[in-house]
C-alpha cells in the first residue's frame, strides 16, 4: 500500500510541493481535488520536500488535498485493441470507449542503442511532387512542417497519412483545437484508416501541463509496435505548443531561461522524442512527422531553430505550397539515388534554375528591363509553380520527373539547364505539346 | 583507502546533491546505488559536506536516502591497443558490444570493458632492461590493423624509472604485465599494455609543441586551396540547421590525409553516425587498400543519450587522439557539434544555480572552448619524432547567426573558419562555405598569388552583382558583366563540389594544383565578348564542360579528352591569342 499525504506545502504555477518521504524521481502520484482527480508527476525532489506537475493544472488544489503516490512512473497501455481508440493527454479515453489497462508499458523509455539503428533505405510515397522528386520521404525519417496558424499544416498531415504505405498512424495532438481533431478523425476515417489509427488527443481546452505527455504516449506505444515489426508513423501537431508548455514549467521552477524563456534544455527534450523515430534492425520503424507552427513567422525562433537542428530537414508550408527553398529531407540521397538515374539532377537542376528565377523576378518588380534569358526564366518559373509546387498536383515521382524534363524543355536549350549531357541525351524531350502535359494532370 | 559514500537528499533531472563525510575530489567518480543498478556520477561541485554530481544516465526512480559510492578516481578512460575500429559512448562504452548483450536499448548502469577484455596482441619489446624511461615513452609495439601501435610508459608516471625487466616477443594481454619499471625512491611498477587517463587533463607526455605548417589536405577544395587547415590546426565549421556541418565533416572523416580519424559525434542525430558505422567497414582507403573502420574510432553520444556524458563525449575523444599523437601519428579529430557540448555544459550550470553569462551559457564557457582546442597541435616527441592532432569542430548557433557566445568563443581560438551560409546552402551551392566570409592562417596547397587572383574576382564578382542588382543588366558593362560570369564560373566549377559523386568529392593536392592553373588562365583571359547573351552562352557551356570533367577520373584518356574539348572552347573566344 502506498503512503497518502496530505499536506500540500506551496502551490506555484501547476507545481506543488508536499513533504514526503520514500518517492522516486519522475514518479507518478495522484491528487484528489475538489474538481475530481488528476495525475502528477515528481520533478524535484529535496530532502523531504517533493514538487510535482498537476497535469489538470493546480487550479482549485487546496492545502489540505490528498496525494496518494503510485509507486511507479507514467504508463501507457499496449494493445491491438487500441486501434481506433482516441484518448486523452493522461492516457484515458476521450471517446466514451472502455478504459484499457493491460499492458501497461513505461513511457519515456532508454534510447536506442545506435548500433541496433540501419540506414534508412525505403522511400515513403506521397505523390505529391514536392516531397517525392526534390525532398523524398524516407521510412523513420523524423520531419517537421514549419508552417503558421492558418497554413493547411493539419490537412497535409492528414494527406501524407492516408496516401503513406504504412502498417499504422498514430496522431498525437498537443494543445489541437477541437475542430481541427474532428476533421482529422474524419479525413481518417473517410479515407478507411481509422481502424489503423491511434489518437493521442490534447486539445486546447485541456490543461497545459496533460500536453506534455503526449508525444512520449505516442512514440511508446509506437516503439512497442515497431519493435513488433510494424511501419508506424507518428504524426504529432502541435510541438511549438509541447515547447510552450516546458517553458511554462521551467519559468515556474526558477529555471534560468536561455533564450526567450525557453529553458536551456529545450533541445535535449525535443530531441529525446524526435529521436525515437527509428528502423530497427530486424523488426518495424516509426517515422515522426510533426508541425511546428513559428511564432511571428520567424525560423530562428527557439522552438523552430532546436527542431531544424534535431530533425532530418523541414517542410516549409507557405501560402499553401511547400516551398522549394529552405524544406529539405536530409534522408533523400538514401533513396533517390535508386528511384531514377535522372531524379538527383532533376532536383538539383531544377531548383538552381527556380532560384534564378526568384532572381528575375525581383528584378523585373523593380521594373528592369529583362533580357532574352530572363523571359526564360519567368516562363520556367510560372510553368514550376503550377506543375510542380501546387499542392493540387498528385502524379507518381515517375510523372513528376517526366513533367520536370517537359517544363526544362518548354524554356531552354539543354546547356542552359547545366545537367549532365549524358542525362539529357536520355531525357530531353523531342517536341512538347502543352495538352499532353495539361492532360497528365490529376488533381485531388 | 576506505571507500567514501554518502546519501542523496537532492535530485534534479540529471543533478544529485549529496551529503558525505570525510574527504572527496572535484571531479571525481561516484556511483549512485539503486538495487543492483550502479549509476556513474562526476563530482562537479563540493560545498561543506554536500557534494553536487552530475549523473551519466537518466536519474528515473532515484530516491532521497539512496546511497552514493565514491571511487576516488577522475573521470578516466582505458588506453591501449584495440581503440581503433570501435564504437563508444561518451563514456566509452563499446556500443556493439551491449547491443549483443541488451538489445536494442541503452540499458542503464552497465559498464563493459573497452578494450575487449582478453583479446591478446603480439608484443615486441623496445626498451630493455636497465634503460631509463620516463612517461610516454615506447617500451614496445604490437601491431594494431595498419599501425605500429607503440605500448608506452603511463603519461601519469612523473620523472625517470629504470627499466627492471620487460618481457619477450609473445601474445599477451591488455592486462598482462609486459614491464616492470622502477622509480628513484626505489619502488617498482609492473606495467600492462593498458593503463589510463583522467579525460579532462590534456597529455603532455612530449618534448615541446611546434607551429603547425604542413597542409592537412582534406581533398575538399575550397577547403585546401582557400582556407585550408594545418596537421596539428583547428578549425570550426559554423552554420546555422541544414547548411552541410555533417556532410562537410562526413566526406573529410572518409578523405583526409591523416593516419586516424576519430569522429566525436556529440548531442547531434543518431541517425547521422549509424551512416557512418555501417559504411565505414564497407569502404576502402584509397592509401592503404584496407576498410576505413581500420583507421577510425567513433564516439557517439547522439541527442537522445544523456546529457552528462555528452559533455564528458568530447573529452574522451580528445583524449584517444593525444594517445595516438604520442605514437607519432596524425590524427584528426572531428565534433560534431561543439555546440551540443556547450549546451550539456549550460544545463548543468542552470542546474547548479550559477550566475548565468550570455544567453544563460557559464562565464566559464570561454574557457572551456578554449582549453579544448589548445589540446590540439604538433608535437615532437620525447625521441624527436613528430605528432599531430587537428581538432576540426562544427557550431550550431542558434537562428544561425554568428554573433552567439559559442561561436565568439570558437572564433578566438581556431586557425581556420569555415563559416556556412544559409544563402548558399538554399542555392544548393555545397559546400556552403562563405567565400567571402571564410578565413584561414594556414597555409594553402597552391600558391598565395593565386588565391589572390580568384579572391579578387569573388569579390569583384560579387560586387557587379550587388550593382547589377540597382543598375540593372542593361545598366552593366560588358566588362563588368564578364567578371561576374568568371566569378560565378569560379564559384560553380571549383569552389561548388558534389559530395555525392565518387570522383568529385574527393579532389587530390595534385588535381586542384592543376584545375587552379586552368581556372586562373581561364580568369586572366581576355575574351572577345561585346554580347551579354553570347557571353552568358559562352561561359554556360564553358561551365557545364569543365562541371563534367569534374566527374571524369583523374587523368585518364577521357579526361584528357574533356581537358582538349576546354580548352577548344576557350581558344575560340579568347582574344589574339
Ligand atoms: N556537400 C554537399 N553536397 C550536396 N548536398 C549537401 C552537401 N552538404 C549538405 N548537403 C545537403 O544538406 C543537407 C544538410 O546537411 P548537413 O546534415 O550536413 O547539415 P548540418 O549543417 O549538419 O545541419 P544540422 O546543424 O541540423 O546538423 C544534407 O542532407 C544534404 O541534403
Ligand atoms: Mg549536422
Amino acid at each position: 500500500m502506498r503512503k497518502v499525504y496530505n499536506k500540500v506545502i506551496s502551490v506555484a504555477g501547476n507545481v506543488i510541493t508536499v513533504k514526503a518521504s520514500g518517492v522516486g524521481y519522475e514518479e507518478l502520484a495522484e491528487i484528489t481535488t475538489r474538481r475530481g482527480k488528476s495525475l502528477a508527476q515528481v520533478i524535484k525532489l529535496e530532502d523531504d520536500l517533493v514538487s510535482l506537475q498537476v497535469f489538470a493544472g493546480s487550479r482549485g488544489v487546496s492545502t489540505s488535498d490528498e496525494v496518494r503516490f503510485l509507486g511507479h512512473p507514467m504508463q501507457v497501455a499496449f494493445s491491438e485493441d487500441m486501434l481506433g481508440r482516441i484518448f486523452t493527454g493522461s492516457g484515458v479515453p476521450r471517446d466514451g470507449g472502455p478504459e484499457i489497462t493491460e499492458n501497461l508499458i513505461e513511457i519515456g523509455g532508454p534510447s536506442v542503442n545506435p548500433a541496433k539503428r540501419i540506414i534508412p533505405k525505403r522511400m515513403i510515397r506521397t505523390n505529391i511532387p514536392m516531397i517525392d522528386v526534390f525532398n523524398s520521404l524516407v521510412a523513420s525519417q523524423k520531419l517537421p512542417i514549419f508552417s503558421v496558424s492558418g497554413e493547411p499544416y493539419n490537412e497535409l498531415l492528414a494527406r501524407i497519412a492516408l496516401q503513406a504505405e504504412v502498417d499504422m498512424i498514430i496522431l498525437g495532438g498537443i494543445g489541437l483545437k477541437f475542430d481541427e481533431y474532428m476533421k482529422f478523425r474524419n479525413t481518417l476515417e473517410e479515407g478507411g484508416a481509422l481502424n489503423r489509427s491511434i489518437f493521442f488527443v490534447h486539445t486546447a481546452a485541456d490543461p497545459v501541463v496533460e500536453g506534455l505527455m503526449v508525444p512520449d504516449l505516442a512514440l511508446a506505444v509506437a516503439e512497442k509496435f515497431a519493435l513488433q515489426g510494424k511501419e508506424v508513423l507518428v504524426l504529432l501537431t502541435d510541438m511549438t505548443n509541447f515547447a510552450d508548455s516546458l517553458k511554462e514549467i521551467a519559468i515556474t521552477m526558477e529555471q534560468v531561461p536561455s533564450n526567450r524563456g525557453y529553458p536551456g534544455d529545450l533541445y535535449s527534450q525535443l530531441a529525446s522524442r524526435y529521436e525515437k523515430a527509428v528502423d530497427f534492425e530486424g523488426a518495424g520503424a516509426i517515422t515522426t512527422l510533426a508541425v511546428t507552427t513559428m511564432p511571428g513567422d520567424d525560423v530562428t525562433h527557439p522552438v523552430p531553430d532546436n527542431t531544424g537542428f534535431i530533425t532530418e530537414g523541414q517542410f516549409y508550408l507557405r501560402n499553401g505550397r511547400i516551398e522549394p527553398f529552405g524544406s529539405l529531407s536530409r534522408l533523400k540521397q538514401q533513396v533517390n539515388a535508386d528511384t531514377r538515374k535522372d531524379h538527383r539532377a532533376i532536383m538539383d537542376g531544377m531548383i538552381q534554375l527556380y532560384a534564378q528565377y526568384l532572381e528575375t523576378e525581383e528584378k523585373r518588380s523593380m521594373g528592369f528591363r529583362m533580357s532574352p534569358w530572363d523571359d526564360k526564366l519567368l516562363k520556367y518559373g510560372k510553368l514550376f509553380e503550377e506543375g510542380m509546387m501546387s499542392l493540387s498536383v498528385n502524379i507518381p515521382l515517375e510523372g513528376a520527373l517526366d513533367r520536370g524534363w517537359s517544363i526544362l524543355s518548354q524554356c531552354f536549350k539543354p546547356e542552359e539547364t547545366g545537367l549532365r549531357s549524358e542525362l539529357v541525351k536520355e531525357f530531353w524531350p523531342e517536341t512538347v505539346q502543352a495538352e499532353e502535359l495539361e492532360a497528365a494532370e490529376e488533381t485531388v | 583507502m576506505t571507500q567514501q559514500t554518502g546519501k542523496i537528499t537532492g535530485i534534479s533531472g540529471n543533478m544529485l546533491i549529496v551529503e558525505f563525510e570525510g574527504t572527496i575530489t572535484q571531479n571525481e567518480v561516484g556511483y549512485a546505488v539503486r538495487g543492483n543498478e550502479r549509476l556513474k556520477s562526476e563530482v562537479i561541485r563540493i560545498q561543506g559536506n554536500k557534494a553536487f554530481l552530475q549523473v551519466f544516465e537518466s536519474t528515473k526512480g532515484l530516491s532521497i536516502g539512496d546511497q552514493v559510492e565514491f571511487t576516488s578516481e577522475l573521470l578516466s578512460v582505458q588506453l591501449g591497443p584495440g581503440l581503433l575500429t570501435q564504437i563508444y559512448d561518451g563514456l566509452q562504452n563499446p556500443l556493439p558490444e551491449l547491443a549483443e548483450e541488451h538489445g536494442f536499448f541503452l540499458p542503464r548502469g552497465v559498464v563493459l570493458d573497452p578494450l575487449g577484455g582478453d583479446r591478446e596482441w603480439h608484443f615486441t619489446p623496445i626498451a630493455k632492461k636497465g634503460d631509463v624511461v620516463r612517461a610516454g615513452d615506447y617500451l614496445g609495439s604490437v601491431p594494431e590493423t595498419q599501425f605500429k601501435h607503440y605500448i608506452m610508459v603511463p603519461f601519469d608516471f612523473q620523472g625517470e624509472f629504470t627499466v627492471e625487466s620487460i618481457q619477450p616477443q609473445r601474445d599477451y594481454s591488455v592486462k598482462a604485465t609486459i614491464a616492470t619499471v622502477k622509480d628513484k625512491k626505489g619502488q617498482t611498477h609492473n606495467l600492462a599494455m593498458q593503463f589510463s587517463w583522467p579525460v579532462k587533463l590534456p597529455v603532455q607526455a612530449y618534448k615541446e609543441k611546434i607551429l603547425p605548417t604542413e597542409p592537412l589536405v582534406t581533398k575538399v577544395r575550397i577547403i585546401d586551396t582557400f582556407f585550408p587547415v594545418a596537421k596539428g590546426g583547428t578549425y570550426c565549421i559554423p552554420g546555422p540547421f541544414g547548411a552541410g556541418k555533417t556532410v562537410l565533416q562526413q566526406i573529410t572523416s572518409r578523405y583526409a590525409d591523416v593516419d586516424i580519424v576519430i569522429i566525436a559525434a556529440c548531442g547531434e542525430r543518431a541517425g547521422e553516425i549509424v551512416e557512418t558505422m555501417r559504411e565505414f567497414p564497407e569502404l576502402t582507403d584509397p592509401k592503404t587498400g584496407r576498410s576505413l573502420m581500420e583507421r577510425t574510432i567513433i564516439i557517439a553520444n547522439t541527442s537522445s543519450m544523456p546529457v552528462a556524458a555528452r559533455e564528458a563525449s568530447v573529452y574522451t575523444a580528445t583524449t584517444l587522439g593525444e594517445y595516438y599523437r604520442q605514437m607519432g601519428l596524425n590524427v584528426l579529430l572531428l565534433a560534431d557539434s561543439t555546440s551540443r557540448w556547450a549546451q550539456a555544459m549550460r544545463e548543468l550550470s542552470g542546474r547548479l544555480e550559477e550566475i548565468p553569462g550570455e544567453e544563460a551559457f557559464p562565464a566559464y564557457l570561454e574557457s572551456r572552448i578554449a582549453e579544448f582546442y589548445e589540446r590540439a597541435g604538433l608535437i615532437q616527441l620525447n625521441n624527436g619524432e613528430q605528432g599531430s592532432l587537428t581538432i576540426g569542430g562544427t557550431v550550431s548557433p542558434a537562428g544561425g547567426n554568428f554573433e552567439e557566445p559559442v561561436t565568439q568563443a570558437t572564433l578566438k581560438v581556431v586557425g581556420a573558419f569555415h563559416g556556412l551560409s544559409r544563402a548558399r546552402s538554399d542555392a544548393r551551392r555545397f559546400p556552403a562555405i562563405d567565400p567571402l566570409e571564410s578565413w584561414s592562417k594556414y597555409k594553402s596547397i597552391v600558391p598565395a598569388e593565386m588565391v589572390q587572383i580568384c579572391r579578387d574576382f569573388l569579390v569583384k564578382g560579387s560586387d557587379v552583382r550587388q550593382m547589377m542588382m540597382v543598375v540593372g543588366e542593361e545598366g552593366t558593362s560588358i566588362e563588368d558583366f564578364v567578371v561576374h560570369l568568371k566569378s560565378e564560373l569560379l564559384d560553380s566549377v571549383y569552389l561548388q563540389q558534389n559530395a555525392f559523386d565518387k570522383v568529385d568529392a574527393a579532389t587530390s593536392t595534385e588535381r586542384q594544383q592543376f584545375m587552379m592553373e586552368k581556372m586562373i588562365s581561364i580568369l586572366q583571359a581576355e575574351f572577345d565578348l561585346t554580347e551579354k547573351e553570347e557571353a552568358r552562352t559562352f561561359f554556360y557551356d564553358l561551365r557545364q564542360r569543365i562541371i563534367d570533367w569534374n566527374f571524369i577520373e583523374w587523368n585518364t584518356d577521357e579526361f584528357k579528352k574533356q581537358e582538349q574539348m576546354i580548352d577548344e572552347l576557350i581558344k575560340g573566344k579568347v582574344k589574339n591569342a
